[in-house]
């Protein structure tokens, strides 16, 4: 048995308790290594998932360097990890962002002369040491291979988000700032532990139900095999419910509209590294247990309600949309054009192709990547003039046109321009839609006009036209914040021009995923040989 | 002799990243480094063509396959070039005029501290133009397609800092999303019906289809060719475009990326062979366009404007003829070809007229300029003669073709496009009259600029004239060329397929009465432009002439009917999701929790919120439980 998997998961966790436990003071040296300590930890994580990737076999077996703890035996429930293919790619994108988020977060902790009272000296600690909390837990969920374990781990980062999110803003805010902080994160929580308390009943349900069926066990593989093999029949009303119970908290998570109402505020109130981790990363694991818990476990019920749940999506790729387009605070822009981007993952699960869901895949890690970018540069220049209303800014470009560049490149990612990233998944959860419901893909094509709307207004607004007062002489970025954003930059190219391995990892487990549903692509009408074009 | 053809490609790209990451330290050169690269891709361009008809017609299609790029289940899409007849033409055209307006930009932008990014995004342009006529399949094409958008969006909005360049910039990516979607939804069509995209597969298979599905894709693909070459309805981008520096204007909006549609539409030949209700859309479009530009290119006072409304007008020209099927799809290429070569040299004329004129663009303000820039106004008259049909010369052969080639379309039907385009020739030869008129002769109407410094107008320098000097060569020569033993047809034939149409009239007879109608048109611009004074304020016209004057109420249009609803809607959804939604969400949330109480109350005390939470949260549970078990 390989240790990588619980290595991977252990050493931010770790470094977690580390980082909060490092000495406190408020001196700069102290702040200094304390940084220097979770960048590390992160960057090692970073190297364990590159040796999980570089392990891992696209054509071999689903799971892959499994390890099974016993955990809670009179409940069959073991701590048990194993990597797929699409569980592999999101925590390569887990670990490649934190590093980043935590170098755009740099000073984000430092105590500030306008936050005087409530300033805790162990504040810098707190804030990375949740980072990497927050990083631990949410690896764990997307390698848990019973539904346990992941269910208490999708659970627990919600403590670390709040205090994240209640804790630590990008001081841009009003005066009410802390107040509307603090309503931020309660609603986050609110509305997450609402989602995950129906889970909870869900996962106790399922258990029940197994065990009626002599299958007492939370182990993924073991329940979707019974699944499979007919020896664990659900009957269709149980199905349905559990599936709903399941479905409800990841679609809080992702978030699916009308559940999203609570992103914007989320990402809007907290500083632009938390605003990544929550959409980029942590939102990933709604999307991804969609497709691994609800469509494994309940392939029926699954079907039943993918209808519905493709209109809901697509109601909220137009809504997030066109919401994106009214908004004045650029935080909340970009959080709206996630929600509008998760009805894009959301419908591509659940059309239930192969580019559908292979592209859902693609989309999440893209989405992840191309988002930071974004919103990184974006609150860098939010960092620069205290605001976060585009009214604020016009001209950037002409005093940082390094800044205003990778601005651009962001908003031309996030509008999935050819060439970039975000392109090759998008077009491949259009395409894998309208095999299977024509109109519906159709319809979402609208969302890249949209797309298009806002992105570039808000380039537009903020970094043309003559240079407002209150951004001459804005630095352009630093060092550490190319830093940040080469990276993101250079991968956002490289996956939209090649991403195969992407692909090669990912295909596999979406074709089981389908097995596991009994769905097949569509084929097309008048196919054409393979080779067809060849012979003339 | 093939691996040459990714360096096509490969070299302005380098040149591109070179710039764009080289820094300060390529401020003093890199626009010569970016003028190399593009004049090497002429030159692979060259060698390439040279080999082509080395070869006999059978052999002259070559694939370079390079990678796989997107390959999920029955999904495959491949980084894939091919070359052929048709493709090279478009090499040649745009690496070859590419290189003579980069040449031409190391004068024109010489005192612009932003030249090396300029010089980066026309190297972008060239690579994202040549993948465009490349690709060997849609999904490639559609990079090339959006990465020229992304060039032009650049390149519009160069300067920056002025807010109607951001404006048009954004104003031309957008609309041209709208016919991207186009191309999106043809793509997953032909997906979906051959479960392929790429160019051979598609048109072999095209014909199992059923014409409805045809004419589904050929509509889809017509969306995206009016979006990008700026046809009736998506035509509005244009004229805002000429916010670009000229060089810009004459290489992305006049000669090459704004031909894209009829590329797009004579490549995809065989599915439009077959949906006819599509290919009447098509000279629909095509017809429309072309008196629409012209109409207005006769009311702007704008130099660079009045070229737009023609550049709109020839390509409309193109359109028509290429919906016309193989009695036109060679000819739509050819005066594609010409036009590049006479309106790149037009384009150039004027930005060399601007340079000498303190960037001045209004036509009133110009006058009597032939003795003071020689060259400019010799090689602009050459584009002149060439534009309007002048005989012999060859706009005169491409557009003659077109005209007849209407004429056979046949019935009542050719009979309307033929007098379209007869009339579209007279009115060009009005609108270009006006413009040489304007700019040319009669008095000097100059005028100081806003800082007060009268025009001093001078010959450019030589880095400008040269390329326009080449260009005139093309004017000139181009047509009578590609017409001689019908060598341009000929050479396409293979790619595009042709027939020979059966016009009512005959070859002479068309030529005449084209002849006609051009003299007609010179001559009343004589009369209203040339032999009066030409009054420095715009007098305040008839209802048309106001009308063009606002691109035919293109904006007004759009604004009322998309722009102003479009913006309601989205300010009452962010009201709906603040106030509705997220009230009754919370609501909800608050019920189900079993929390009583607003959020608001509860923010005080978050471990409150927690116990009772967890408390709500346990009854749910148990209850389902219960419900679980009697199931």
């Amino acid at each position: 048995m390989s240790y990588l998997l619980s290595a991977t998961c252990a050493v931010p966790a770790v470094g977690a308790v580390v980082t909060a436990a490092l000495p406190a003071g408020t001196g700069e040296a102290r702040r200094r290594t304390t940084k220097a300590v979770a960048l590390a930890v992160s960057v090692a994580t970073l190297g364990l998932a590159a040796a999980v990737a570089a392990s891992f076999e696209p054509g071999g077996a689903r799971y892959q360097l499994t390890e099974s703890y016993s955990w809670i035996r009179s409940f069959g429930i073991d701590f048990a990890l194993g990597a797929d293919g699409i569980g592999t790619a999101l925590v390569l994108l887990t670990a490649v962002l934190v590093p980043l988020v935590m170098l755009a977060g740099w000073h984000d902790a430092d105590p500030a002369a306008a936050e005087g009272s409530f300033e805790s000296k162990r504040r810098t600690q707190g804030f990375f040491a949740l980072i990497l909390a927050v990083e631990a837990m949410v690896l764990v969920s997307f390698l848990a291979t019973d539904v346990f374990v992941f269910y208490v781990f999708f659970e627990a980062m919600l403590i670390p988000m709040y205090f994240l999110i209640g804790g630590f803003g990008d001081r841009a805010g009003g005066p009410d700032a802390a107040r509307q902080r603090s309503y931020a994160a309660v609603k986050f929580l609110l509305y997450n532990l609402l989602g995950g308390l129906v889970m909870l009943a869900a996962v106790i349900g399922l258990y029940v139900v197994a065990a009626d069926q002599g299958q007492a066990t939370f182990g993924l593989p073991a329940l979707t095999d019974a699944i499979s093999s007919g020896k664990l029949v659900i009957d269709p009303t149980a199905q349905r419910a559990l599936f709903l119970g399941f479905f409800f908290a990841f679609a809080v998570k992702a978030p699916m509209w009308p559940l999203h109402t609570w992103l914007p505020n989320a990402m809007g109130e907290s500083t632009a590294g938390t605003a990544v981790l929550i959409t980029a990363v942590v939102d990933k694991v709604g999307t991804f247990a969609m497709l691994r818990f609800c469509l494994g476990l309940f392939p029926d019920a699954s079907k039943t309600f993918a209808p519905a749940i493709l209109v809901l999506s697509l109601i909220g790729i137009v809504y997030g949309a066109l919401v994106a387009i009214g908004q004045k605070d650029i935080k909340r822009l970009v959080a709206y054009a996630s929600i509008s981007h998760f009805g894009f993952i959301i419908m591509g699960i659940f059309a239930m192709t192969s580019q559908g869901q292979s592209g859902a895949t693609l989309y999440m890690v893209n989405h992840g990547i191309s988002t930071a970018a974004w919103m990184l540069v974006a609150g860098f220049l939010i960092s620069r003039r205290g605001s976060r209303l585009i009214a604020d800014y016009g001209g950037v470009q002409k005093v940082a046109p390094v800044l205003a560049g990778t601005f651009l490149i962001g908003g031309l990612a996030t509008l999935s321009l050819p060439g970039l990233a975000p392109f090759v998944s998008e077009f491949l959860v259009l395409v894998g839609t309208f095999t299977r419901y024509p109109v519906i893909g159709v319809i979402a094509t609208f969302g890249i006009v949209l797309a298009a709307l806002y992105a570039l207004m808000l380039y537009q607004r903020t970094m043309t036209g003559p240079v407002k007062e209150s951004v001459t002489g804005m630095p352009d970025l630093k060092a550490r914040e190319l830093a940040v954003v080469a990276p993101l930059v250079a991968l956002t190219l490289l996956l939209g021009v090649y991403p195969q391995p992407l692909t090669r990892m990912v295909n596999p487990a979406v074709d089981d995923t389908l097995s596991q549903v009994h769905r097949t692509d569509p084929a097309p009408v008048h196919p054409v040989a393979a080779n067809g074009g060849e012979q003339k | 002799m093939n691996s040459l053809i990714p360096l096509l490609v490969a070299a302005p790209l380098a040149g591109a990243a070179l710039l764009l990451l080289g820094g300060r330290a390529l401020d003093r050169f890199g626009h010569w480094i970016a003028t190399a690269l593009a004049a090497l891709s002429c030159a692979f361009g060259l060698v390439l063509f040279f080999d082509m008809l080395g070869r006999d017609t059978e052999h002259r299609a070559v694939t370079e396959r390079l990678f796989s790029w997107i390959p999920v289940g029955g999904f495959r899409a491949d980084v894939s070039f091919q070359l052929d007849q048709l493709s090279i033409v478009f090499v040649l055209l745009i690496t070859g005029v590419g290189t003579l307006i980069h040449l031409y930009s190391v004068g024109y932008m010489a005192h612009d501290e932003r030249r090396r990014r300029f010089f980066a995004y026309l190297n972008l342009f060239l690579a994202a133009m040549l993948i465009l006529v490349l690709a060997d399949n849609y999904l490639l094409l559609y990079v090339g397609w959006e990465g020229v958008g992304l060039a032009s969006y650049l390149l519009i909005g160069f300067w920056q800092h002025k807010p109607s360049a951001a404006t048009a910039a954004k104003k031309a990516f957008i609309v041209n999303r709208v016919g991207d979607m186009g191309l999106s939804i043809a793509i997953m069509l032909m997906f979906a019906e051959f479960g392929s995209f790429a160019f051979r597969p598609v048109f072999s298979a095209a014909g199992d289809a059923s014409e409805g599905k045809l004419t589904a894709i050929a509509l889809m693909l017509l969306l995206a060719a009016c979006g990008k070459s700026a046809q009736v309805p998506l035509q509005s981008w244009l004229g805002d475009a000429m916010e670009g520096p000229t060089p810009v204007s004459a290489l992305i909006h006049a000669a090459t990326m704004v031909t894209a549609g009829v590329y797009l539409i004579t490549r995809s030949a065989s599915i439009f062979n077959l949906a006819p209700d599509a290919q009447t859309a098509v000279v629909v479009v095509g017809a429309v366009t072309l008196l629409f530009g012209a109409i207005v290119g006769c009311a702007k006072d704008d130099i660079k404007k009045a070229l737009a409304g023609s550049t709109m007008s020839q390509i409309g020209y193109m359109i028509m003829a290429a919906g016309l099927g193989p009695i036109g799809y060679a000819f739509a290429i050819m005066h594609l070809v010409t036009h590049g070569f006479f309106k790149a040299g037009l384009f150039l004329g004027a930005g060399s007229v601007m340079h000498g004129m303190n960037d001045e663009v209004n036509m009133r303000h110009y006058g009597g300029l032939r003795k003071y820039m020689p060259w400019t106004f010799a090689t602009f008259m050459a584009g002149y003669l060439a534009i309007i049909g002048f005989p012999f010369l060859s706009g005169f052969f491409s557009k003659d073709k077109i005209i007849e080639a209407a004429l056979a379309k046949g019935g009542t039907e050719g009979w309307i496009l033929g007098t379209c385009a007869l009339v579209g020739a007279a009115v060009t030869a009005f609108y270009m009259t006006r413009v040489v008129l304007l700019t040319f002769f009669g008095e000097k109407r100059w005028q100081p600029d806003a800082e007060g410094h009268r025009p001093h107008p001078h010959e450019s320098p030589r880095t400008m004239v040269i390329p326009m000097v080449v260009l005139t060569f093309g004017s000139l020569f181009a047509g009578g060329l590609f017409s001689l033993g019908d060598s341009f047809l000929h050479f396409l034939e293979p790619v595009t397929g042709h027939e020979e149409g059966h016009a009512p009239l005959s070859a002479f007879a068309v030529s005449a009465i084209a002849t006609v109608c051009m003299a007609a048109g010179v001559g009343l611009a004589w009369l209203k432009y040339g032999r009066k004074p030409v009054p420095v304020q715009a007098p305040r016209g008839s209802l048309l002439t106001r009308a063009a004057r606002r691109d035919l109420l293109q904006d007004d249009f759009n604004h009322a009917v998309l722009v102003r609803p479009g913006s309601a809607l989205a300010a009452t959804l962010v009201f709906f999701d603040s106030k509705g939604l997220d009230g009754f969400v919370n609501g909800l949330a608050a019920a189900i929790g079993g929390l009583s109480g607003r959020l608001r109350r509860i923010q005080t005390g978050y471990v409150r919120t927690y116990a009772l939470s967890m408390f709500g949260g346990t009854l749910v549970l148990v209850a389902s439980t219960l419900l679980m078990r009697s199931v």
